[in-house]
């Protein structure tokens, strides 16, 4: 068995991001909790912890909406502790200026180069949409990981988009000049061909790796007595892609883009034999959703070799008292390393605490500041 | 200030023109134009003609299409060089950048760009039909594709190399990463030059 790399934010230094004027937190290396009314400014402080993993925010990557209103810059320091050695992140935006990211002071070149080296899996209410979105929220989710530390499908996926626009704009043109070039519409067919076969590949791969871990946490949250589904659907799935994208040609120049390949995958969400969508409760869709990013907490972990950051942002609202200890249980497994959580009430934050019996730190927030341990 | 109208408009056409140069902003059109007012009016007509006659008289090489005086341009003309073996580029510019690395004795073709239906850019606004045509027509043994390495520069290697599959002649392509998403220009002499003649099979570039 692979040796698991240990990694943890040690310190965070902000500055003008979002409703956080200035703040300075040294973390534990285990437990951290931001305990705070509504609007104090803790989801923002995860947001920030996020940045320094992603070069980009959570909720939003448009830099200039990140800076504190009325102020022309935000920056951020994060010092890291990782296979022990200390890294220092910083990141800092200016309006009408590049962002500048760097490494132990030295600055990217290429912002992607940083994504990956410092894991980090956040566990939102927004996770929702992964739900109730569109089919687009769900390759998203699929894509985010696998690229986190696979070059070759980040780049295959680029090229796979690049080849998809030019052949949509071929088909277009088609239309509008009313003319037909097989020769250059085979040359694009057989190249996507041959780039949705690794995305395909790797994408049935990574559902197939995650899909028993995700059962597993189901079941242990919820006390085992719902069984849930996790299933990857892809044209690809459905024999030669390439034969399939020969039949539907017709069907494509008519519609002016390409209606048939891995843009197009989707994942079956179930709960029993029904699409948890339709009939999931509030607390059952949460349980999925908390489920599923564990195990893709899990695949990060094992496929990087580092523990991953664990960001939980209001988790236990709407979870039964059974199911928040289960998940308290669970996370502090050993398997789980740094966690950053969120919370609104003192009492329900002691008790769980109570619970955790680990290592932790409350910093409690107001507007935007630290106003106490 | 830069803004201001001037005080001529003949100035202002002039400096209007300069900045339609890429690199160029009013500011150094500017200083161009000033530049300009102050020497000899012989010197100046010289610089006019020049680019006058630039524009009216070139030619491009009508074996190649390269830039040339003449119908045939030095390159093609030159008996040294191997015309057994053709490195397909997109611009004049990379035949400048092959050139400078004094590593290739063969000769060019230019296509002048790259097949992209988002530019509306089709295989028949290039010259590959030219290019099908002078393999089939002479003793050409090898092509060396030397596009740049963007999704563009892939699926017009490919279109090439379909076109080429029924003639007996050797595909090859330069060295991959040697400009990772970029253009044949901006790597330097030394990696282009090795890179040339350590060129690959195309075929075995295909992993379909
Ligand atoms: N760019 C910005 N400049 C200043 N304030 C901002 C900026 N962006 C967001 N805010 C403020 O941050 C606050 C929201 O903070 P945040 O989402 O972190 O709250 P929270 O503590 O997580 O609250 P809740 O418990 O409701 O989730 C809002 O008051 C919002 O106006
Ligand atoms: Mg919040
Ligand atoms: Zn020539």
């Amino acid at each position: 068995m692979l040796k698991i790399e240990y990694m943890h934010l040690q310190s965070l230094s902000i500055l003008d991001f979002k409703n956080i004027e200035q703040a300075d937190f040294v973390f534990s290396e285990k437990l951290n909790c931001f305990l705070g009314d509504n609007g104090a400014g803790k989801t923002n402080l995860l947001d920030a912890i996020y940045y320094l993993s992603f070069t980009k925010g959570f909720f939003n990557s448009i830099d200039a909406q990140n800076i504190r209103h009325h102020r022309e810059m935000f920056m951020l320091q994060g010092k890291y502790i990782r296979s022990d050695e200390n890294e220092t992140i910083s990141a800092g935006f200016k309006i009408g200026q590049k962002k500048q990211i760097k490494r132990n002071r030295k600055l990217y070149k290429k912002l992607s180069d940083h994504i990956g080296l410092f894991p980090l899996v956040m566990i939102s209410p927004s996770d929702i949409s992964l739900i109730s979105g569109g089919s687009d929220e769900r390759r998203k989710f699929m894509d985010g990981v696998i690229s986190q530390f696979d070059r070759i499908y980040l780049d295959t996926l680029l090229r796979y988009n690049r080849t998809l626009l030019q052949r949509n704009n071929l088909l277009k043109q088609f239309f509008e000049k009313r003319f037909f070039d097989e020769d250059t519409l085979s040359v694009y067919d057989e190249q996507l061909a041959e780039l949705a076969g690794v995305i395909h590949k790797k994408r049935e791969l990574y559902v197939n790796e995650i899909t028993p871990v995700f059962q597993s946490f189901y079941t242990f949250v919820s006390g085992g007595n719902e069984t849930v589904g996790l299933s990857y659907q892809s044209c690809m799935n459905e024999g030669d892609y390439s034969r399939q994208l020969l039949a539907c040609r017709n069907r494509d120049r008519a519609a002016q883009h390409s209606t048939l390949g891995i843009h197009r995958d989707d994942l079956l969400l179930e709960l029993g034999d029904f699409p948890m969508k339709k009939i999931g409760s509030q607390g059952q869709q949460k349980t999925y959703l908390l489920a599923l990013k564990l195990a893709q907490f899990d695949y990060l972990k094992n496929a990087s070799d580092i523990k991953p950051i664990l960001l939980l942002d209001d988790i236990f609202d709407k979870l039964d008292a059974k199911r928040v200890s289960k998940i308290i249980e669970l996370v502090t497994e050993a398997r789980f390393g740094q966690i950053f959580i969120t919370d609104t009430d003192r009492e329900h934050l002691a008790y769980i605490l109570d619970k955790m019996n680990t290592e932790h730190l409350i910093f409690k927030i107001e507007n935007g500041k630290i106003v106490g341990k | 200030m830069i803004h201001d109208k001037f005080p001529s408009k003949l100035l202002e056409n002039a400096v209007e023109e300069f900045a339609k140069l890429p690199g160029i902003g009013r500011k150094t059109a500017l200083r161009l134009v000033l530049y300009l007012l102050k020497l000899d009016e012989l010197e100046v007509e010289d610089f006019g003609n020049a680019i006058i006659q630039l524009r009216k008289e070139i030619n491009h090489c009508k074996v190649c299409h390269n830039i040339s005086d003449t119908e045939v341009c030095n390159i093609c003309s030159n008996p040294s060089r191997n015309e057994e073996v053709i490195c397909v580029v997109e611009t004049i510019r990379d035949v400048l950048s092959i050139e400078n690395t004094r590593q290739y004795n063969g000769l060019y073709h230019v296509l002048g760009g790259v097949i992209s239906p988002m530019d509306g850019v089709g295989p028949s606004d290039l010259e590959i039909a030219s290019l099908v045509e002078r393999i089939e027509k002479n003793d050409v043994t090898e092509i060396i594709l030397a596009l740049s390495t963007n999704m563009e520069g892939d699926t017009t290697n490919f279109y090439i190399y379909k076109k080429l599959k029924n003639i007996e002649v050797k595909v090859t392509t330069i060295a991959r990463g040697v400009s990772v998403g970029g253009e044949l220009e901006y790597t330097d002499e030394l990696t282009l030059g090795r890179s040339i003649k350590n060129r690959i099979n195309y075929s075995d570039t295909l992993t379909f």
